[in-house]
């Protein structure tokens, strides 16, 4: 049921669509809009906009870019020889945030789940195959999510990439940092003990 | 509060919100339930390792007003971190999965005896114990018995006969002799009915003992027999009938036409 009239009305229902925003957030969003500088909502209807015409994907790693190449792949000091490879932008940027790795990425869009009818087709697996193929590229990382399609798309994937000659390596899982051992559940902890590692003296 | 306890696995898992997910459980006593585990996409989540598909679980749920909410879980059996390093029982696995959440329908209907053949089936998948399109092509043919959709393997389903057993119609449900025979019956060898057979009784001496090249045509009328019955495609198989073939060639799998 319509509560507000006209363009208010529309305004909370197009703000309630967004993800994580129920109808009482969507009302609040609206009226704080409603009462802000308009140079600032000018702003802002601006920047939607232009993200709907000129954000695109990089033509190399599939990564969200404002040019034709992503940030990451025009950075000349970023090392080609090392792909990581994950499955949303989302991803980039918390590795990004580690300042560990100071290779490139390649975006899949997703993970493998047959029952969702997500298949090889539908991501950028090929892609990323042919950058591997014949390149300079000599490891490969895979930082899938660590859950059940996540770990099957790295299965997935390493008996594609083994054969072109590249190393494979995918990331550690394990405890995390700041946790309480008795709490951990039995498949983390597991691989926690799978995953130890020697100390060198 | 009412609280239930249970064990069950682990069938499907749908996103929800910013970190929740809905479980879909194939339980023991409860059937199938659909439940929400708050949290659990968080990496400090202490549910999230236990409730991925496969797993087999102890569970206890408070029942909610539209989906039950999951309390406490223990792990019992993790197949899946098992299964996630062998794509041949991955997949096939899957398509038990699948299936098994289209053929129990009926929410919290008990399903007892079906709920056991799933966790015999993935036990042996994760084991290794069988042959993975073999333990598929056998949980699923004795899925559809448990459901009522046994095929006829011994007897024409058009007159009985029990000699002469040479065609298949998916849409009668079973074999047939050559005079009743309907147009579109597929004309599988005696070895690959046989082989059906000993996957629906559990003959498994039997089963491995025929030919490997009768497993592909056993797999497509056994795929086709149950994507009939639940007259919508499941559509992990078609990665599972492809396997060792191009998996960037799978496509939907096609159901049988209508009589």
């Amino acid at each position: 049921m319509s509560i507000y009239e006209g363009v208010v009305q529309d305004l909370i229902d197009e703000l309630g669509r967004l993800p994580g925003v129920g109808p009482k957030g969507a009302q609040r969003i609206a009226f704080h809009l409603l009462h802000s500088d308009p140079a600032d909502m000018e702003r802002l209807a601006q920047v939607i906009t232009d993200v709907r015409t000129q954000a695109r994907f990089c033509s190399v790693c599939f990564n969200v870019a404002a040019q034709e190449l992503c940030r990451v792949c025009r950075d000349e000091r970023r090392d080609p020889a090392v792909i990581c490879v994950v499955e949303e932008p989302k991803d980039v940027i918390a590795i990004e945030k580690t300042r560990e790795f100071n290779g490139r990425y390649h975006v899949l869009g997703g993970s493998l789940s047959p029952m969702d009818g997500v298949t090889a087709e539908q991501l950028r697996i090929r892609e990323l195959l042919a950058r591997c193929e014949g390149s300079a590229v000599t490891e490969v990382i895979i930082a899938t999510d660590p859950n059940l399609e996540g770990e099957a798309t790295a299965t997935f994937l390493i008996g594609r990439l083994t054969p072109l000659g590249v190393a494979v390596s995918v990331l550690a899982s394990g405890l995390p940092v700041g946790g309480d051992l008795e709490y951990a559940d039995e498949v983390t902890l597991g691989r926690a003990f799978h995953g130890r590692r020697k100390i060198q003296d | 509060m009412p609280l239930y306890r249970d064990e069950g696995l682990v069938l499907r898992t749908h996103r929800l919100g910013e970190a929740d997910r809905i479980i879909t459980v194939f339980t023991r006593g409860h059937g199938k339930v659909r439940t929400v585990a708050k949290g659990v996409r968080r990496t400090k989540s202490r549910f999230g390792a236990r409730l991925e598909p496969f797993s087999h679980v102890d569970i206890q749920c408070h029942i909610g007003r539209s989906l039950d909410v999951v309390t406490q879980v223990e792990c019992l059996h993790a197949y899946g971190s098992v299964l996630s390093t062998n794509w041949r029982a991955w997949t096939a696995g899957q398509a038990m999965l699948e299936a098994a959440d289209r053929i129990v329908s009926e929410d919290r209907e008990p399903a007892a005896a079906h709920y056991l053949l799933l966790l015999g089936a993935l036990n042996a998948l994760a084991t290794g114990a069988r042959e993975p399109s073999l333990a598929l092509d056998a949980y699923l043919l004795r899925a559809c018995a448990l459901a009522g959709y046994a095929p006829a393997l011994t007897e024409c389903v058009g007159c009985g006969q029990t000699q002469g057993l040479g065609w298949f119609h998916v849409a009668s449900g079973g074999v047939m002799c050559a005079q009743c025979r309907e147009p579109g019956s597929a004309a599988p060898a005696a070895d690959a009915l046989a082989l059906m057979q000993a996957l629906l009784t559990g003959d498994w001496a039997a089963a491995e003992a025929v030919d490997a090249r009768h497993r592909g045509s056993v797999s497509g009328l056994v795929a086709a027999h149950l994507q009939w019955n639940l007259e919508r495609p499941v559509r992990s198989l078609a990665w599972v009938e492809r396997a060792g073939a191009d998996p960037f060639e799978a496509d939907e799998p096609q159901r049988p036409e209508a009589p």
